[in-house]
């Protein structure tokens, strides 16, 4: 056949082989298909180990009573024992180093969560003693007169 | 000219070759064997929803935006809580106001531009709270239609999204039936509840699990008999999430009503 037809046909095996070769470089060893198949295994197996480095800011309570058992044990006798302690005192990331103070939200809107009256016959809420939150006491923080750790006994000043 | 002998025995040969299927001509390899037959992966992820116990308070979606740093203003969750209040006229109000993240602190009903619908105690035959999250799907619709394999599932069941393969163009999002995925507004990549896959895979509970004060979500491993969540749902009557749609969603619901979708 006459030069003019192969001259096409080896710039494009030339593009081909490029693209190939710039793949080699670009996609990752570990991509590929994994476990699940081609379907839904098809991908990049290091991001898995990027997904487990994610850094862990609610310890629970397990790394709370370490230090702090007289208040892990006063909490857990009373009816809030199933409240995590940082759902109140925030995240301990890695207190004591970092932050060496967690901040403690006493604000009304966390009682109102669960103790905000609402005509729910049919849901959980009606098994908890509920207030309505614009009478009672609006101007209060209530942990004034309600000690969280254990709301059975009376509030004291903080 | 062909003879009638040489004709026979070719055709014999061709009837026999066309009738062997291609895997007969597959090398086995006993690695592989052995790996299809003696390992079913030790930990599939699952999840308990009993709607019956959730009062609504929201904690578990501010644990998820804390734990899982998805900025806390803006108007996306990884998970979310829906109220559904069914008044005596049949009509079912449902509202989700920041995905219920402080919680619900009112008996009105939030139906959007800021407007909200006054609902009295006396009108209210039936009122309920529904959690929800990515249904970590055993035919996950979103996996099928990413064109980068950007997101997947695990061995373990879980579908996670790659941040830097991800190109935005949000095809998962569409066609995730559940509407779970957002995108995520630093990152500007496809972003989806992954049950924290950074706590399951040391031991830990997810935060919303851990958050939650009345054992309203609950996480466990389906391939372990022995554990409770297991034992619920293979004992007790669960339901699923739009079934019909055949993607095999893995958080069962306790007490689910004809009114969630």
């Amino acid at each position: 056949m006459k030069n003019h037809v192969w001259r096409p046909l080896y710039v494009a095996l030339a593009i081909v082989l490029l693209i190939l070769t710039a793949r080699l470089f670009l996609v990752p060893e570990d991509f590929g298909v994994h476990e699940r198949g081609y379907m839904y295994g098809w991908y990049r197996k290091g991001n898995e180990a990027e997904w487990r480095a994610v850094k862990v800011k609610y310890r629970t309570a397990a790394y709370c009573k370490e230090c702090h058992a007289k208040e892990y044990d006063a909490i857990k006798g009373s009816p809030h024992s199933r409240i995590m302690c940082e759902n109140c005192h925030g995240p301990a990331l890695d207190h004591p180093d970092d932050p060496p103070t967690l901040t403690i939200d006493r604000h009304r809107s966390l009682c109102a969560r669960c103790h905000a009256l609402l005509p729910y016959k049919t849901s959980g809420r009606s098994d908890i003693r509920g207030i309505n939150i614009e009478t009672h006491h609006p101007e209060a923080e209530c942990v004034l007169c309600h000690w969280p750790h254990n709301p059975k006994a009376e509030g004291k000043s903080l | 000219m062909i003879d009638r002998r040489t004709f026979c025995k070719k055709s014999m040969l061709l009837v026999g070759g066309l009738a062997l299927p291609l895997a007969a001509f597959e090398l086995f390899d006993p690695r592989k064997l052995l790996a299809d037959k003696s390992d079913p992966a030790k930990e599939r992820w699952v999840f308990l929803v009993d709607t019956e116990k959730c009062v609504g308070c929201g904690y578990c979606v501010h644990a998820c935006k804390v734990e899982n740093e998805i900025p806390y203003e803006a108007n996306v969750t990884r998970t979310w809580v829906e109220r559904y209040v069914v008044t005596k006229d049949g009509k079912s109000h449902i509202d989700s106001p920041k995905g219920g993240r402080d919680g619900f602190t009112a008996g009105r009903i939030e139906i959007g531009e800021g407007k909200h619908e006054e609902i009295r105690g006396e009108d209210v035959n039936k009122a309920f709270f529904v959690p929800k999250l990515c249904n970590q799907c055993e035919n996950p619709p979103c996996v099928q239609v990413c064109p980068v394999g950007a997101t997947y599932a695990t061995a373990d069941g879980v579908v996670l999204v790659d941040r830097k393969w991800c190109i935005g163009c949000g095809y998962c999002i569409m066609g995730c039936p559940y509407g779970v995925r957002f995108f995520h507004p630093v990152y500007h990549v496809a972003e989806k509840c992954n049950f924290c896959y950074h706590r399951i895979t040391k031991g830990m509970k997810t935060a919303c699990v851990d958050a939650c004060a009345f054992d309203a979500r609950r996480i466990g491993n389906i391939n372990d008999p022995a554990d409770p969540v297991t034992r619920i749902i293979v004992t007790e009557r669960v339901s699923i999430l739009k079934e019909e749609y055949g993607t095999k969603p893995q958080v069962y619901y306790l007490g689910l009503s004809k009114e969630v979708k």
